[in-house]
């Protein structure tokens, strides 16, 4: 069911006065979490930038109960408190992962693959702001090809590792990408979720105004350039079922999409890139690798709905 | 008894035989971030549709909502990032430069 902005909760669900930077995309998602799972969330985080915005105790900047726990255990930690949850009779709390780029892709990896095999019920929500910002903009294996970081001074040469995709191979019941551009996408698929047991993988876009050298009110319009030229395509796979999500759809044609020169250019980290034809032609063919395999996996995942589009029925 | 934190963090829960030292949300962690600001938004409430675009997208959870959804800046805590000016479909809000 879409999300209409009048229905959402009234109720001041954010922290202000946090240590966020201004423009920050975690706090927001982190509002829309509240807004789409209510009171009995705990969050889990690894180290990260959420780690640091929570601020200096007693007080805390995240509006949730926290458990701070090292980079390699997040979804280990999460699975274990679930577990204690359900053995205090309280199995009705949500426990969820909030975990970046690289507590997710490298060195959390083995934890989220271990919970994903055991099938535990949590919600991993991996915010990926494409590198370490918080340490100081290290390059990570989800970085895209032509950013700079500290640690890639000409723009990074090799392709991102795409995790959702990799999480849909795990065969888990539920994986779906979303951006915080599109928030109303974001909290619907929150919802849905929430409501079906066992390891749900939700892969947030984030884009981050310091390490992705942009302006700090272009944040929402950032995230959704991201989706509008086909990089970062809106997906869900639903338990076996696969489906590319209403604000990405118009986008699976190439000429509606925004050309890739327009989001490259409003970011410093692609200055690089752009003097380097070579790199922009990657990113180009990134978009097209990305979108042959929401084409493969649609294809082979509803044979039925494949057949009607086909025949025109 | 007991491990102590840092002072005044001490949790008084009778079902924890250990005290603990924790963090309860609440606003202002970094202290009055509305200082960070180099220039404030400024809403026109005659051209405000109330479609509450920048509600939504504020990060700080800084633009506040009234009964009948008009919006309001809660400047002791707004960052300045300039967001909402940007989210506005009508621009009805704009980034005043701060003074001083």
């Amino acid at each position: 069911m879409p999300v209409r902005l009048k229905d959402l909760p009234r109720k001041r669900y954010g922290m202000p006065g946090n240590a966020a930077c201004p423009g920050c995309p975690e706090t927001m998602g982190l509002r829309y979490v509240k807004m789409a799972l209510g009171d009995d969330v705990v969050l889990v985080i690894p180290a990260g930038c959420s780690s640091v915005i929570q601020g200096i105790a007693p007080k805390s900047g995240i509006n949730f109960p926290i458990l701070n726990i090292v980079f390699a255990a997040g979804a280990a930690a999460a699975a274990g408190m679930k577990a204690a949850f359900e053995a205090l009779g309280r199995g009705d709390v949500k426990v969820v992962v909030w975990a970046g780029d690289g507590g997710t892709g490298d060195i959390g990896f083995q934890a989220l693959s271990g919970a994903a095999e055991r099938n535990d019920d949590i919600l991993y929500i991996c915010v990926d702001n494409e590198a370490y910002m918080n340490t100081g903009i290290q390059r990570s294996s989800l970085t895209p090809p032509g950013a700079w970081t500290t640690t890639t001074w000409t723009g990074k040469r090799e392709p991102k590792k795409n995790v959702p995709l990799i999480m849909i191979a795990h065969d888990v019941p539920y994986v779906a990408t979303a951006s915080v551009g599109y928030p109303q996408d974001f909290i619907e698929k929150l919802r849905t979720a929430a409501k079906i047991r066992g390891f749900k993988y939700i892969h947030l876009h984030a884009p981050c105004p310091i390490g992705w050298r942009f302006d700090p009110g272009l944040t929402p319009k950032i995230a959704q350039l991201a989706v509008q030229t086909g990089l970062w395509p809106l997906y869900e796979y639903n338990q076996g079922k696969f489906r590319v999500s209403p604000f990405s759809r118009m986008y699976r044609r190439p000429e509606k999409r925004v050309p890739v020169i327009e989001y490259l250019k409003l970011q410093g980290r692609f200055r690089a890139a752009l003097k380097n034809p070579e790199l922009v032609k990657m990113i180009e063919a990134e978009v097209e690798r990305m979108w042959r395999w929401i084409d493969a996996l649609e294809k082979s995942l509803n044979p039925a709905e494949e057949a009607r589009r086909i025949t025109g029925t | 008894m007991g491990v102590s934190g840092p002072p005044g963090v001490l949790v008084e829960d009778p079902r924890t035989p250990f005290h603990a030292p924790l963090s309860r949300p609440e606003p202002g962690s970094a202290g009055r971030t509305g200082t960070w600001r180099d220039s404030r938004p400024v809403i026109d409430e005659s051209k405000c549709t109330r479609c509450l675009l920048c509600w939504l997208y504020c990060p700080e959870d800084t633009i506040l909502r009234r009964e009948d959804d008009m919006v309001y800046v809660d400047y002791e805590y707004c960052k300045g990032c300039g967001i909402c000016a940007n989210v506005c479909p009508v621009g009805a809000i704009t980034m005043v430069p701060e003074r001083g």
